[in-house]
């Protein structure tokens, strides 16, 4: 099969680019060097069927970092094999930022493979008074030049078109800076840029990067985010999962229930037990009951929310800003800005996160970073289920339980960065304009990523739940609870039982804090429950993570310090309440 | 009149122009700054400096780049008077 490569600086529009050839799934975005993984589909030219592959954005070919590294060594991949044949190269370009983008370009030339130029964003250059000689670009450089715009699919046609007439340019090998005289010459000779003023999108990108303006606007867009998510995950549980499920299925739980008997282990497994009479959903904790609401009426909904905000701040380009403006804290705890980014991928889900810590350029800052998202940030299933059993209480046991975890990743984040040898390396990114993020990729991303949250969540809910019982009726727990009760019922101030919920926090957290509810706590004992629960350890999914991630040695390391850490937050936490 | 001074981009005021005339430190910063498109003849313009060491942001062609205070230190830039 014919294959088509797709490269490109980071920020081009890449992403939207190749879902308008492929029509499928992406997952790259608005900042440098989150596609690790990169993504492949297929399109028809004609009856033929083509591969297309997105290689992540880089700037060269001669890779200065490590998201780079990456799509270089697929470049490399790709091309040297014998079956290279009729295969082609797609180098989409910001044509408002021409010069700069054409440095790939020239590289991209020199290894003899046949190569497009897509001049993406082209309706942004008459916007920002740019004007581009396409018929003197495409002659000086002698391959096809085609003016597109990903987002609408304006040039596409044309593209298509020209991908079987693709030949290998003739070039002579350029030296770096041969290279980039030659690009001012060319630049002199077919780009003329009309003097403007600020736009107003311009004045409002300078206001975010301030630090005096910049950092009240970031506070702003938190709490703006924060109260968002709750808004639309409560609303969806509120009028969506919850009247589903008790209008439609707990109706039929219960005949289920009557037909199983009303009891036996058979009956306790599957509906669980039944509180007054009636199933309670977060009580009863049976496999078709617990198990199926916890995932999709109690998490899927903030899991939407979540994933639908964070797809708004990707795309608009405001997180590369964010890490400009965070760098100063970053460093204190060891990290650099950029950190920022897989930071608050983790707040989704920690596997993302771990895995986005790739792109930080030393062991040691992936160490930390790891280390203090799997303690300092909880997913947003952990999160609908806190939010879930003390939202009742008011703002107050929800704020303690957000702020000790805050505290508690400043503090360690610190604490590791003065006993770690090294330093962290400094910043150096690319701030991409603001862009409307497209609604496309927007939804495509918002899909893919929710189905992945259900593909990897609800079979380990149900196991996790199957567990629980299986546990419960062989005797196992009272066992654990005998052996732990010094440390849960001395420092922790916890009822011997709670050792059940945090056992079962290494399958599924949410189930876990599920568990919780009917030991009857008071608000304190939940608080400190649910930090605990937290900080001790990662979910299996986490901890199969970091082992790949950072070896078995920094994992017992890492795993170590979350234990002891979460014990003495706990127990600090139980003395102060 | 007075004669065009040379300064680290970091000592730059907010809103100053110059010409970027030499980069200090290994070919390792130089590349990556290259990349970019921050070289050395590029007129720069610095767009914001945060308060206590913090990154600069920089404008470059049609490119801002947010730039760690250290590296900014290694750009010298020739502002125009």
């Amino acid at each position: 099969m014919r294959k088509v490569l797709l490269m490109g600086n980071p920020n081009v529009g890449k992403s939207a680019f190749f879902s308008r050839l492929t029509g499928v799934h992406v997952v790259t975005s608005n900042y440098p060097g989150t596609t690790v993984e990169f993504t492949k589909g297929y399109m028809l030219i004609g009856e033929e069927k083509v591969e297309v592959i997105d290689v992540p954005g880089t700037y060269t070919l001669e890779p200065t970092c490590k998201a780079e590294d990456v799509a270089c060594e697929m470049f490399k991949e790709a091309t040297k094999e014998v079956s290279f044949q009729g295969d082609i190269i797609i180098n989409i370009i910001d044509a408002t930022n021409l010069e700069r983008n054409l440095n790939l370009t020239l590289e991209l030339m020199e290894k003899n493979v046949p190569v497009i130029l897509a001049l993406n964003m082209w309706d942004d250059t008459k916007h920002k008074g740019i004007h581009i000689d396409i018929e003197k670009l495409a002659k000086w450089l002698g391959i096809p030049v085609i003016p597109t715009v990903a987002v609408t699919g304006e040039g596409f046609a044309g593209l298509i078109a020209e991908i079987y007439k693709a030949r290998t340019p003739e070039v002579r090998k350029h030296s770096k800076l041969e290279r980039w005289e030659d690009i001012g010459k060319l630049i002199f000779e077919v780009q003329r840029i009309e003097p403007r003023r600020h736009t107003l999108l311009e004045r409002f990108q300078d206001l975010t990067i301030h630090a005096r303006t910049g950092l009240p606007v970031a506070a702003l867009v938190a709490y703006l985010s924060f109260k968002v998510i709750r808004f639309i995950g409560e609303g969806l549980i509120g009028y969506v999962s919850e009247p589903m499920f008790n209008n439609f299925y707990t109706p039929l739980m219960m005949k289920l229930g009557v037909w199983l008997g009303s009891s036996g282990l058979l009956h306790d497994i599957l509906i669980g037990k039944l509180i007054g009479g009636e199933i309670d959903y977060f009580q009863s904790f049976g496999v078709l009951t617990t198990g199926l609401f916890v995932p999709i009426g109690a998490v899927l909904p903030y899991v939407l929310a979540f994933y639908l905000v964070l797809g708004i701040l990707e795309d608009s380009g405001y997180l590369p800003r964010l890490a400009v403006l965070l760098d100063n804290l970053m460093h204190r705890v060891g990290l650099h800005g950029f950190a920022i980014v897989p930071t608050l991928l983790s707040f989704g889900c920690n596997v993302p996160g771990i895995l986005a810590t790739r792109i930080l350029e030393s062991k040691r800052e992936r160490f930390i970073a790891s280390t203090l998202i799997s303690i300092g940030i909880p997913c947003a299933a952990l999160q609908a289920m806190i939010i879930g059993i003390l939202g009742d209480y008011g703002g107050r046991p929800v704020a303690i339980v957000y702020g000790t975890l805050m505290l508690s990743w400043l503090l360690l984040g610190f604490v590791l960065n003065k006993i770690l040898p090294g330093f962290s390396p400094e910043l150096l990114l690319e701030i991409p304009p603001y862009r409307y993020p497209p609604l496309r990729i927007l939804s495509i991303k918002l899909w893919w990523r929710v189905k992945g949250f259900l593909k990897e969540a609800l079979p380990i809910v149900l196991a996790g739940v199957f567990v629980v019982n299986l546990l419960y009726f062989l005797g196992i727990f009272d066992f654990i609870a005998n052996i732990t009760a010094p440390v849960i019922t001395g420092l922790l101030g916890l009822p011997k039982e709670a050792v059940t919920a945090i056992v079962i926090g290494f399958l599924r957290k949410d189930v876990a804090i599920g568990m919780l509810v009917p030991l009857g706590l008071s608000v304190n004992q939940l608080v400190v429950a649910c930090v605990v629960l937290a900080m001790f350890f990662p979910c299996v999914a986490t901890f199969s993570v970091l082992l790949r991630e950072l070896g078995w040695k920094d994992m017992l390391k890492a795993a170590l310090i979350m234990v002891i850490t979460a014990i003495t937050v706990g127990s600090l936490l139980n003395l102060v309440l | 009149m007075c004669a065009d001074k040379k300064v680290p981009l970091n000592n730059m005021k907010t809103g100053e122009s110059g010409i970027v005339r030499e980069i200090l430190g290994g070919s390792g910063l130089f590349r990556r700054l290259q990349a970019l498109g921050l070289r050395v003849g590029m007129q720069i313009t610095k767009k914001s400096g945060a308060f206590l060491w913090g990154p600069v942001t920089a404008q470059v062609g049609g490119t801002q780049i947010g730039i760690g205070h250290g590296m900014a230190a290694k750009i010298i830039v020739e502002v125009k008077k």
